[in-house]
């Protein structure tokens, strides 16, 4: 067992950091930026390399307490940063700059790990540059983001890049199985559905609820005839995303203010003393910006489903030699595939990208979800 | 006491103006001096009339009428009952708390210790502007016997903006024709206070019966856009009125975000009522809509193609981007919506 058991089918980056975690300092690039498309394992990586570099024997074994918290986010010179809001904040990433001049406890480095290296603004980015550029002899950063163009130039050309790649879904299904106890069959289904996503293919493999929503989503195509079922559709997928959001974060929301109270010295039941409101407020905030930010990424989620039933679309109507991601509605989709040429496939394609790029750019996601529903109709509408 | 309060009662009855008031309320019309006078409501031009109201009434009968402050939010323990402490000439007082929405901890007690025995030449008025603040301020003073309650809500329906012009012009003892009433409503109807001054200056300015073009002279050209004007005429396919009010509610400071959400949503109503079938108040009841809004859109939809609609939400989402960053200039893009909107509308 080692700390790269769960980092599936990324043999060449895996090969690349493990030679890395065995040199010493003064050979160890100082910062080091990860980067693969969602659910390639970045922060997988990432933490698997802290966990090497921090290793009680120097290979990663796994086993040895410092691996273990590492793995964890744990460890006592492992400082990991991530976000559940829209953004990182600007005053989290100046403490880091601090935090990186301390020399290491326990371990043989400090190290630095920002899960979410492209939620920061441009400013904020600007605040790590110095430190990114020039760390303490035993500190090293590890930055991850979707794609290096998702950081600035400035910090690109400062960090080493490890490039993850698309699992191959026979590596997610073999991971499922192996660690998580799946049914063979099953894994291999998610792990297509999910297009090699780790965590969305475990999560389709365990959860029904989940299975049953992305059922409904990928039927959304065959549902839509004229503009009226577009918006009634666009109703349900929106209505669907922010119940499942809400209902993830209501407990907690309350469970958080309730220890915000007591931590504040406030009785239960009482009313909020004025100069300890702009806490709770702060708080609400921050709640606020969460639940946006999941119901986003819910949304995304789904549209990405529905993106995938145009891919095998044009992977029908190209009668391109891949698998299909959904093999299991092959009659439904060869019907869509004789409604028209790759064009039009490629140009509805393009509309729920357009629709995802409008959701990050905070147009209301009803009336982004409803212009693409009607863009998918088999019937192109007029021009206004 | 009880007499008297049954009195008071019976009063705000018959008037027949206590609809929408919480039961036992008045409006500031009726609000008389009383040991402890409660005037609750958000809007301000009422609630400040009440109190004046309740001021001239009591100085009328004592002109010798002392007149005192007190700011409930900064209130310091004692100040009550120094108000209602008898003074060294025995003049009348009368006491005006503001800020009950957002009492200092000490009102509510030294409210209550003084409500227990009050003081028998001292009128207190109690102004609590709404919301959810000293909700126990409010208690005290309803379960108050004798307490004259004034409730002073927003006008929101256009009929109440136009009897409270009447009634502004009755009390000027001058009269207003029902079209300029309706004039002067449709162009400064959004704020009151407005509303109130812009009927003194007709007062003030004009003589005999205030006409059309007397609002006209003043307040002519002058006409409250809002998103949902804007959007009655781009669905009525309007373009030039449309345009009219999209410029006029950009120029007083309406922002373009809004605008596009209002209309959005008003195509969503067309294209989901266009959608199904049935009686209005059944259609009504699927969609969650009130079913006036049902007709009213079925008869917006005669203008309109299904294709039109689509074309329109389509049309709609890449401006929201537009007014949202995603453009250089949110006014041009709104305008650009507006006008091909107006131009899918089939004439």
């Amino acid at each position: 067992m080692t700390v790269w058991d769960d980092l599936v089918g990324q043999e060449e980056a895996v090969a690349v950091l493990r030679r890395a975690a065995a040199l010493g300092s003064g050979a160890l690039a100082h910062a080091w930026l990860f980067t693969g498309p969602p659910g390639s394992g970045r922060s997988t990586a990432a933490r698997a390399f802290a966990a090497a570099l921090l290793c009680d024997t120097g290979t990663g074994c796994g086993t040895c307490h410092a691996c273990r918290t590492a793995v964890q986010g744990t460890h006592a010179d492992l400082r990991v940063v991530a976000t559940e809001l829209l953004t990182l904040r600007i005053d989290a990433v100046r403490e880091l700059v601090q935090a990186a001049q301390r020399r290491p406890s326990t371990g043989r480095w400090r190290i630095i790990l920002v899960e979410d290296a492209d939620r920061m603004l441009e400013r904020t980015t600007n605040v790590l540059l110095k430190a990114v550029e020039e760390p303490p002899e035993r500190t090293v950063w590890l930055l991850c983001a979707p794609s290096p163009e998702d950081v600035l130039p400035t910090i690109r050309s400062r960090a080493r890049p490890v490039r993850l790649r698309v699992p191959p879904v026979a590596a997610v299904a073999d991971l499922l199985v192996r660690r998580d106890g799946v049914d063979p069959a099953m894994a291999a289904f998610a792990a297509r559905a999910a297009q090699s996503h780790v965590g969305l293919a475990r999560r389709l493999a365990r959860d029904e609820g989940a299975r049953t929503r992305r059922r409904e989503v990928v039927r959304t195509p065959l549902d839509l005839s004229g503009p009226t079922d577009a918006v009634v559709r666009a109703g349900e997928l929106v209505d669907v995303a922010s119940e499942e959001a809400s209902s993830s974060t209501a407990e907690r929301d309350a469970r958080e203010r309730a220890e915000l109270l007591r931590t504040l010295g406030v009785e239960p039941g009482r009313a909020v003393p004025p100069a300890l409101r702009s806490q709770v407020r702060a708080l609400e905030e921050d709640q606020k910006k969460r639940a946006t930010r999941l119901r986003r990424d819910v949304l995304d989620r789904a549209l990405l489903d529905l993106l995938s039933v145009y891919r095998d679309v044009l992977v029908l109507q190209l009668g391109a030699d891949v698998d299909l991601v959904n093999a299991s509605m092959v009659e439904d989709l060869r019907a869509l595939a004789s409604r028209g040429g790759p064009a039009a496939t490629l140009g509805r394609m393009d509309a729920i990208g357009t629709a995802r790029e409008r959701i990050q750019a905070n147009v209301n996601p009803l009336l982004a979800v409803e212009a693409m529903c009607v863009a998918l109709l088999p019937e192109p509408v007029g021009a206004a | 006491m009880a007499q008297g309060t049954r009195q008071q009662r019976s009063t705000s009855r018959s008037s027949g103006r206590s609809s929408g008031r919480s039961s036992g309320a008045r409006g500031w019309r009726e609000a008389v001096p009383a040991p402890l006078v409660l005037v609750t409501g958000t809007e301000q031009v009422l609630a400040e009339r009440a109190v004046a109201r309740v001021t001239a009434l009591q100085r009328a009968e004592h002109p010798e009428l002392e007149v005192v402050g007190v700011d409930a939010t900064s209130y310091e323990g004692g100040a009550l009952e120094a108000v209602a402490s008898p003074s060294l000439f025995g003049e009348p007082r009368l006491a005006v708390v503001t800020g009950a929405e957002a009492p200092a901890e000490r009102f509510e007690p030294d409210l209550r210790a003084y409500l227990a025995a009050p003081a028998d030449d001292v009128v207190l008025v109690v102004r609590h502007a709404g919301g959810s603040g000293g909700r126990k301020v409010l208690e005290v003073a309803r379960a108050h016997a004798g307490a004259v309650l004034v409730d002073c809500p927003p006008l929101k329906k256009d009929a109440e903006k136009l009897e409270f012009v009447g009634l502004e012009f009755e009390a000027a003892r001058r009269r207003i024709a029902a079209p300029a009433a309706r004039a002067l409503v449709d162009a400064v109807g959004s704020d009151l206070r407005e509303l109130s001054a812009s009927c003194a200056q007709l007062v003030a300015d004009t003589s005999g019966t205030v006409e059309v073009e007397d609002v006209t002279r003043y307040y002519g050209g002058r006409v409250e856009a809002t998103g949902f004007r804007v959007a009655d005429a781009v669905v009525a396919g309007h373009r030039a009125e449309a345009l009219a009010l999209l410029r006029q509610a950009v120029a007083t400071g309406l922002d373009p975000v809004p605008i596009v959400a209002v209309l959005a949503a008003r195509l969503r109503q067309m294209v989901l009522v266009g959608g199904s079938r049935g009686r209005g108040d059944e259609v009504a009841k699927a969609l969650g809509m009130a079913p006036w809004m049902v007709d009213r859109t079925r008869r917006e939809l005669r203008g309109w193609t299904p294709g039109a609609l689509g074309a329109g939400i389509v049309l709609l989402a890449e401006t929201d981007a537009a007014v949202k960053g995603g453009g250089r200039d949110p006014v041009y893009a709104l305008e650009r919506a507006v006008l091909a909107l107006c131009d899918a509308h089939e004439r």
